[in-house]
């Protein structure tokens, strides 16, 4: 069989919990009412910015545990990742929880990457309780691909605010009463030759745009079917090539369409285009998105988050930014 | 009197605008634009171009970085001058060595008093 990155999870896993956390500046966001812990510390407390992002992470995975009356130990898998090299704010959240381990790199897009495969763990049986998750902090992730902020450089209409924020989803087989995981397709790299980091969005929305495409054909869906259909992190510039691009392709009317990086600050013009950074989409979709179907406003949803698959180093050596958009639907029965 | 502060002002201003641009257009790094900036005061003094635009503009013409260029040009031709060979490489630094200092200093003093933030 072959399924070309569709996936379909028969017994639908459920997401059993979320915990979400954020820094001091994401109080601007319109949705920070529905996160669980907001720091008043851009390092939260900790000696370095890495520090704090990784208690970002860390935190996110004990409120999202606690709430369903767990510990670490109770759990099987924890499926985290960020931007910054190898990773280590999510290594070291993960040697302090001490839950088994999996770090995933898919940029941004790790926040549905790793629910797919936590979902995939769980369908197999091999998996009671996973923890999926994903994080960024804006110092760390700004000083590792564009400059360090006290340098204060200039930044233009396009460019991006990383978010500090950290979003972390209990998967457990399906339960009644939460959102469960019905459907998946896993992105391809796409590569449509854009070489400029403050202008992440133009190049992830084809991506965004062959992912959904591909979602609805492969699975038989239509836009229409769903009550919302957010991607993760194009913000204003990406979010409109999206569209015009699924425009294209048949797609007529955006009212379910919305975007977690164009909203996140309310459109504040100081953080320019919007947010980014693997803890936007993770913190949109695990507070208000989560909230609104336990509250059954939402029925079914499709998640799409995008992700540059750049290096500072291959930017600097002047290498295009390929880039990749996972999407997962989830319903609420 | 006053039209050498409009000058200075227009002519400050319009080197800043090409800065901009570098940055906007060209799509030029701040490293870049700056090493630019100042090859290109440099070369204009080479020619005997700057210290016309200075004499033009005062300060317009020299608060921008494109007036260290100029400076470790001059300071080079002045000492060739009386030195030969070696007074290219002496005279860079006797011109601009107030230059280089005060930054160092300026700048080791202020991050004594300020810390440094990025945020809005």
């Amino acid at each position: 069989m072959v399924m070309k990155g569709l996936l379909t999870f028969p017994s639908t896993p459920s997401i059993a919990a979320t915990g979400v956390t954020a820094g001091p500046l994401e109080k601007k966001s319109p949705f920070h009412v529905n996160f669980d812990k907001m720091f008043d510390d851009e390092r939260c407390g900790m000696k370095t910015n890495e520090q704090g992002h990784a208690k970002l992470m860390e935190d996110a995975i004990m409120i999202a545990l606690s709430k369903v009356d767990k510990v670490p130990s109770d759990a099987d898998f924890l499926l985290a990742g960020d931007l910054v090299n190898q990773m280590t704010p999510s290594n070291f959240s993960a040697t302090t929880v001490g839950i088994p381990y999996i770090g995933l790199f898919s940029a941004c897009a790790t926040s549905v990457s790793s629910i797919l495969l936590a979902a995939l763990l769980t369908e197999s049986g091999m998996s009671k309780l996973a923890v999926a998750g994903s994080s960024s902090q804006h110092n760390a992730i700004e000083r590792q691909f564009r400059y360090p902020i006290e340098y204060g450089t200039q930044k233009g209409d396009t460019s991006q605010w990383t978010v500090t924020a950290a979003g972390a989803a209990a998967i457990t087989p399906y339960q009644e009463g939460v959102p469960c995981i019905e459907r998946g397709t896993f992105g391809k790299a796409v590569d449509m030759g854009m070489t400029d980091p403050l202008n992440m969005g133009a190049a992830m929305a084809p991506a965004a745009a062959d992912t959904l495409m591909r979602h609805l054909s492969g699975h038989n869906a239509s836009a229409s079917d769903y009550d919302l259909i957010m991607t993760g992190d194009l913000s204003k510039v990406g979010f409109s090539i999206f569209k015009k691009m699924v425009g294209n392709q048949g797609i007529k009317d955006f009212q379910n369409f919305s975007d977690a990086g164009e909203e996140y600050y309310g459109g504040l013009p100081e953080f320019k285009a919007g947010a980014s950074g693997a803890g936007c989409s993770a913190s949109i979709y695990f507070s208000e998105i989560y909230k609104k179907m336990m509250e059954k406003e939402y029925k079914r949803v499709l998640l799409i988050a995008t992700g540059a698959l750049l290096s500072p180093l291959s930017y600097q050596q002047g290498d295009t930014i390929p880039c990749i958009a996972h999407a997962v639907e989830l319903t609420m029965k | 009197m006053f039209s050498i502060f409009i000058t200075s002002f227009i002519v400050g201003g319009l080197i800043c605008v090409i800065g901009q641009l570098m940055f906007d257009v060209a799509k030029m790094t701040p490293a870049h634009t700056l090493c630019t900036l100042v090859v290109a005061g440099s070369i204009l003094d080479g020619f005997g171009l700057y210290e016309p635009l200075i004499d033009f503009a005062g300060t317009g013409a020299t608060i921008p970085i494109t007036s260290f260029g100029n400076a470790l040009t001059h300071g080079a031709l002045a000492e060739a001058e009386k030195h030969g060979l070696i007074g290219v490489l002496t005279g860079m630094f006797e011109v601009t060595s107030s230059g280089i200092s005060a930054a160092i200093l300026f700048g080791f003093i202020a991050s004594f008093i300020f810390k440094p933030k990025g945020n809005i």
